[in-house]
């Protein structure tokens, strides 16, 4: 943070309602900003329709290995009961279906829910220790009851002036300037 | 944002209703909050008892984190007892060999399903009500699967040995015997306990960034820093989140039902009379989710009056799990009868015997104590004065936490005190084992209470995004007037911090037209 390494990195919008941020994220949106965010205490109902945010991957993240999971955890039970060590139980074939289920069935559970877990931080990139916006005094009331905007500088419409202009046209009540 | 009620609901209220005065629960069932609140305050009433200095901890916690860590010390203890002189301290003995560290096990397994049910059902069923209990109920889940899987690890005797559980190759060469009902109750219990905590962990994140960011106290904003993974409310990161939050109620749900299930098999698999019976999976499934919500209502109760959370749990979240109470218990209570009726109908003369036996055999005080508390208590709630009522609901609460260990002791006990050899039989008395059960409950609420003073214990972002104002289109924002400006009605209740209203002019720009369709 040395004087002479700061560098713009993009301007910040505080909005004081969900209904504000909503509409100056459709402003932003219409404008043809690329690189930008919103950030609010919880999950605003619509707002990721109104800024365009595509539908999460995630759950393709969950299906895959789920399935190869639960896949595995079937074949590794018959072959450490059949193929391993072969051990009969109560007179039951080498490969007992019925039997495994229960194992299977956690197994998937397991691994679809570790890998949920994982991919939600893995593809927010997270954890991030810092963020340009941390040191903004205003700015530590995103997780209370505060909704901010913020542009990046390094989107191709971005200017300064405009951009500020537009988020305060939309109704910010403060805007403030990032840097990195 | 003032009170959305009072000027929101009522004018759109038809005339018949209007000269009738609702009572709050029923008035806009979407007010899960009570009192004028707007977010900061939610923030301010939840995160006061996180971020009072140490030294100030309310004396009642304080008090109360002294006296369980005294209980967790004393199972500390108990435990180097055990390894120093092995399972003979029990009072097991033949025929009964499994005795108060199974019932333990069952009992606390069975308590950690009523949080799963409020995080993960109700979130799938939409139940918004949810949101300000759910935190503290999967709180509670996770220390009392820690307390059964304490018991259940320890009840192995050769503690040493418990790796054969794991799905390792033995010196010989064998794998464990994915054919047993125990085997898959490891597997049940390790899955439950480690999907519980992540699905807690990932509500927490956010919570934990609205402490880190509140606190000016150095160590805090490294602890909740730390846990909060640089969470910065990103609505691009909320996406995927609630994704992830979904899926992780999805196949939690199943599990509700599946790990007590499975606990079950541990008896049904087994041909012991008084085991051996198909209605044992939902029998107990039901058990365990009646036991959950009873220990729900237990710390829920106190945490509201002491902690001043009687705003977001409201009588209505209390009424509403005596209604789950009422139902889980009359299931129960059905399953009592039921069992009585395959003894008989079946025609099975040891069957008839081990239940005759439970009832007027040596342990009838325990058959007794258990119908008491499982059959009546819980039909009292069909009463709205009783349910309502939280004094009362706080002890009946008790009498089903008492009754539902009891259950599991008859279940245990009395089946195998009694075996085919009748010169073993023999009258179980217990020892120490007195000592291991005060113990897990001094274990589970240091846990709990430590949890309390540190972890928010009601999930702030969900709660705020049931309150009306948090939908944009709320009708207080007046947006049938696009813009918050203009409107005149605009209830801004922020006082100073509220915003210098944007310039009217720029309403209605050709952006906001465009995405209209919400007026």
């Amino acid at each position: 943070m040395s004087a002479a390494t700061k560098k713009l990195w993009g301007v910040l919008a505080q909005y004081e309602n969900p209904a504000q941020v909503y509409t100056a994220a459709e402003r932003v949106r219409e404008a043809g900003y690329q690189k930008w965010d919103a950030c609010t205490p919880f999950p605003v109902h619509g707002l990721d329709k109104a800024m365009g945010v595509p539908p999460s991957k995630l759950p393709w993240a969950v299906l895959v290995v789920g399935i190869t999971g639960s896949t595995f955890m079937l074949f590794f039970q018959s072959w450490a009961m059949g193929n391993a060590y072969p051990f009969i139980v109560g007179g039951k074939p080498l490969f007992s279906m019925p039997v495994f289920v229960p194992i299977w069935y956690e197994v998937t559970v397991l691994s679809s829910c570790v890998t949920a877990f994982l991919a939600n931080w893995v593809m927010n990139g997270l954890p991030q220790p810092n963020h340009p916006a941390f040191a903004s005094k205003a700015f530590e009331r995103v997780t209370d009851d505060k909704f901010f905007i913020m542009i990046e500088a390094e989107d191709p419409r971005f200017d300064l002036e405009k951009t500020k202009t537009l988020l305060k046209e939309a109704g910010a009540s403060l805007v403030e300037e990032l840097e990195d | 944002m003032g009170t959305p009620t009072a000027t929101v609901t009522l004018p759109d209220d038809p005339k018949v209703r209007g000269d009738v005065v609702l009572p709050e629960v029923l008035e806009g069932r979407e007010q899960l909050v009570r009192g004028n609140h707007d977010f900061h305050s939610i923030t301010e009433t939840v995160c006061k008892v996180n971020e009072a200095p140490i030294l100030q901890t309310p004396n009642g916690l304080k008090f109360g984190i002294a006296l369980a860590a005294a209980g967790a010390a004393m199972f500390g203890g108990y435990i180097g007892y055990l390894f120093w002189e092995g399972p003979g301290i029990w009072g097991n003995n033949n025929p009964v060999g499994w005795a108060w560290d199974i019932v333990n096990f069952v009992f606390w397994v069975g308590i950690g399903h009523a949080g799963t049910l409020i995080s993960a059902i109700l979130y799938l069923f939409r139940q918004k009500w949810r949101t300000s209990i759910n935190r503290f109920a999967e709180a509670m889940t996770i220390f009392a699967v820690i307390a059964a899987g304490s018991c259940v690890a320890l009840h192995t005797g050769r503690i040493w040995m418990d790796y054969y559980l794991f799905p390792v190759p033995n010196q010989m060469g064998l794998w464990p015997n994915f054919r047993s009902p125990l085997e898959w109750d490891v597997f049940a219990v390790n899955t439950y306990f480690l999907v519980s905590t992540l699905f807690w962990f990932t509500g927490l994140v956010p919570d934990f960034a609205t402490l880190r960011d509140r606190t000016t106290v150095k160590w805090r904003r490294f602890f909740y820093g730390f846990l909060s993974l640089g969470w910065r409310g990103s609505m691009r990161h909320w996406v995927t989140y609630e994704k992830a939050y979904q899926i992780l109620a999805a196949f939690s749900a199943p599990l509700v039902l599946s790990v007590h299930t499975i606990v079950s098999f541990d008896f049904a698999v087994s041909q012991l009379p008084g085991w051996h019976t198909t209605i044992f999976p939902p029998y107990f499934v039901a058990g365990a989710i009646f036991s959950g919500f009873a220990m729900v209502l237990t710390l829920a109760i106190p945490a509201r009056e002491w902690l001043g959370l009687k705003d977001m749990i409201t009588i209505r979240h209390i009424e509403n799990m005596n209604k789950i109470i009422l139902l889980t218990g009359t299931l129960v209570g059905y399953a009592y009868g039921m069992e009585f009726f395959m003894a008989a109908y079946s025609g099975n003369q040891y069957e008839g015997f081990t239940f005759l036996n439970r009832m007027g055999g040596p342990y009838w005080w325990s058959y007794w104590i258990m119908m008491g508390c499982n059959v009546i208590t819980p039909q009292l709630f069909w009463f709205k004065k009783i349910r309502t009522n939280v004094t009362i609901t706080f002890i009946l609460s008790i009498f089903v936490n008492i009754g539902m260990w009891f259950e599991r002791f008859v279940i245990t006990v009395t089946s195998l005190h009694r075996d085919a050899l009748p010169s073993s039989w023999d009258y179980f008395v217990p020892v120490t084992e007195v000592f291991f059960f005060v113990g897990t409950f001094g274990l589970f609420f240091f846990l709990f209470l430590l949890f309390v003073r540190f972890f928010p214990v009601i999930a702030m972002s969900e709660v705020k995004s049931v309150m009306p104002q948090a939908n944009p289109h709320w009708e207080g924002y007046g947006h049938h007037a696009p813009g918050p400006s203009g409107s005149g009605e605009g209830e801004k209740s922020h006082g100073a911090a509220d915003a210098p209203a944007p310039v009217g002019g720029v309403v209605p720009s050709p952006a906001v037209a465009s995405t209209g369709g919400h007026s």
